[in-house]
């Protein structure tokens, strides 16, 4: 699956991660629920260095659409929200 | 989140549907492509703008906060504590600014780098399409084309609603900073910089800056005396040359004052 960090570019990440990548998203997903401004920051760079760390980042020149786009490293709890679907960020299937 | 790729992918088709021809709006999303592109470039050089500004700042309060260290130095070497304890509040609160203005230079940093990674992305991406562009014009008719063009379509308007973002994002950033940067330029513009607290240049900057002058016109006086081969130092009254000192220069600043 094809995943986006915003700002940063899209990952090849293999679906078999998907999910540990869940249990990784109910943590930013409760951080945000909560508001919680100091345990959100640590659960989303979580989140994006397991998506970094799984995935190959796709090349430059390769044009694909994304399965799914995290928000940006320094985003703000606010600007989670406004992205945030029912599901978490990660969906729970594909 | 799965909300926002629909967004960027609805854009792109209510595009696709204004045009008869599809393959025309091949050329008007490279057209914005394109516009993109330079938005971003703009975007890098609108930062590296605002950190070199940043820059010079914090070197003309370093300049300043050395100059104050360097003046308290003096004052209490002058018996002047009072004066040597108000050079160097001053200094801590210009110390406390140049702590501010290297975190926003940190981050303008990262902006900048943010930027011109995204800039490399997008020109690669927009080069792809352009490639797949005039494949789709060389050999598909106007009805055959519409899925090839679905497929060039995908991540490029993804792509371009990234960047948008990414600028935005930025240029949220920077205008916040040079708001900020504004009001420094003028403070050290108005001199007031000589003062931490923020108020104009006051008697304690002029004292600071006479003692300066001061300790200049005594050191030569010192160096003449030495030359003529008299004593510099005044008789010791209570045979303690320790205290004898502050005196001293208490009244040579005096009598540089009359």
């Amino acid at each position: 699956m094809i995943v986006r960090i915003l700002g940063e570019g899209q990952f090849d990440v293999d679906e078999s991660h998907l999910d540990a990548l869940n249990e990784l998203d109910a943590k930013v997903e409760a951080a945000v629920d909560g508001k919680d401004e100091s345990a959100f920051r640590p659960a989303l760079a979580g989140l994006l260095d397991a998506v970094r760390e799984w995935g190959s980042a796709v090349p430059d020149d390769t044009l694909v659409d994304s399965d799914l786009i995290l928000p940006p490293a320094d985003a703000e709890v606010d600007e989670v929200v406004a992205l945030l679907g029912d599901e978490g960020l990660i969906p729970d299937a594909l | 989140m799965k909300r926002m790729s629909m967004i960027f992918r609805a854009k792109a088709s209510k595009a696709l549907d204004k045009a008869e021809d599809p393959r025309e709006t091949l050329d008007y999303s490279y057209q914005k492509q394109l516009e993109m592109l330079q938005k971003v470039r703009r975007g890098v050089a609108d930062v590296a703008t605002s950190r070199k500004r940043i820059e010079l700042q914090a070197t003309q309060l370093q300049q300043q906060s050395e100059k104050l260290q360097g003046q308290a130095q003096q004052a209490l070497s002058g018996g002047r504590e009072d004066l040597a304890r108000e050079a160097l509040t001053r200094r801590a609160g210009l110390q406390q600014q140049i702590t501010d203005l290297q975190a926003q230079h940190a981050q303008l940093q990262g902006e900048e780098e943010k930027l011109t990674m995204a800039s490399q992305r997008l020109q690669a991406k927009v080069e792809a399409f352009r490639t797949r562009k005039e494949t789709i014009k060389a050999t598909y008719t106007a009805a055959e084309a519409q899925t090839k063009i679905n497929e060039a379509f995908s991540g490029i308007s993804e792509e371009m609603g990234d960047v948008g973002m990414a600028v935005q994002r930025a240029e949220d950033k920077t205008a916040t900073m040079q708001a900020r940067a504004g009001a420094i330029d003028e403070l050290i513009a108005s001199g007031a910089l000589d003062d931490a607290s923020g108020q104009p240049s006051d008697d304690i900057a002029r004292e600071l800056d006479q003692l300066s002058a001061g300790q200049s016109v005594d050191s030569e006086l010192e160096a003449m005396k030495a030359q003529l081969g008299q004593g510099s130092e005044p008789p010791a009254i209570e045979g303690e040359s320790g205290r004898s000192s502050a005196p001293t220069a208490q009244q040579a600043e005096q009598e540089g004052k009359s």
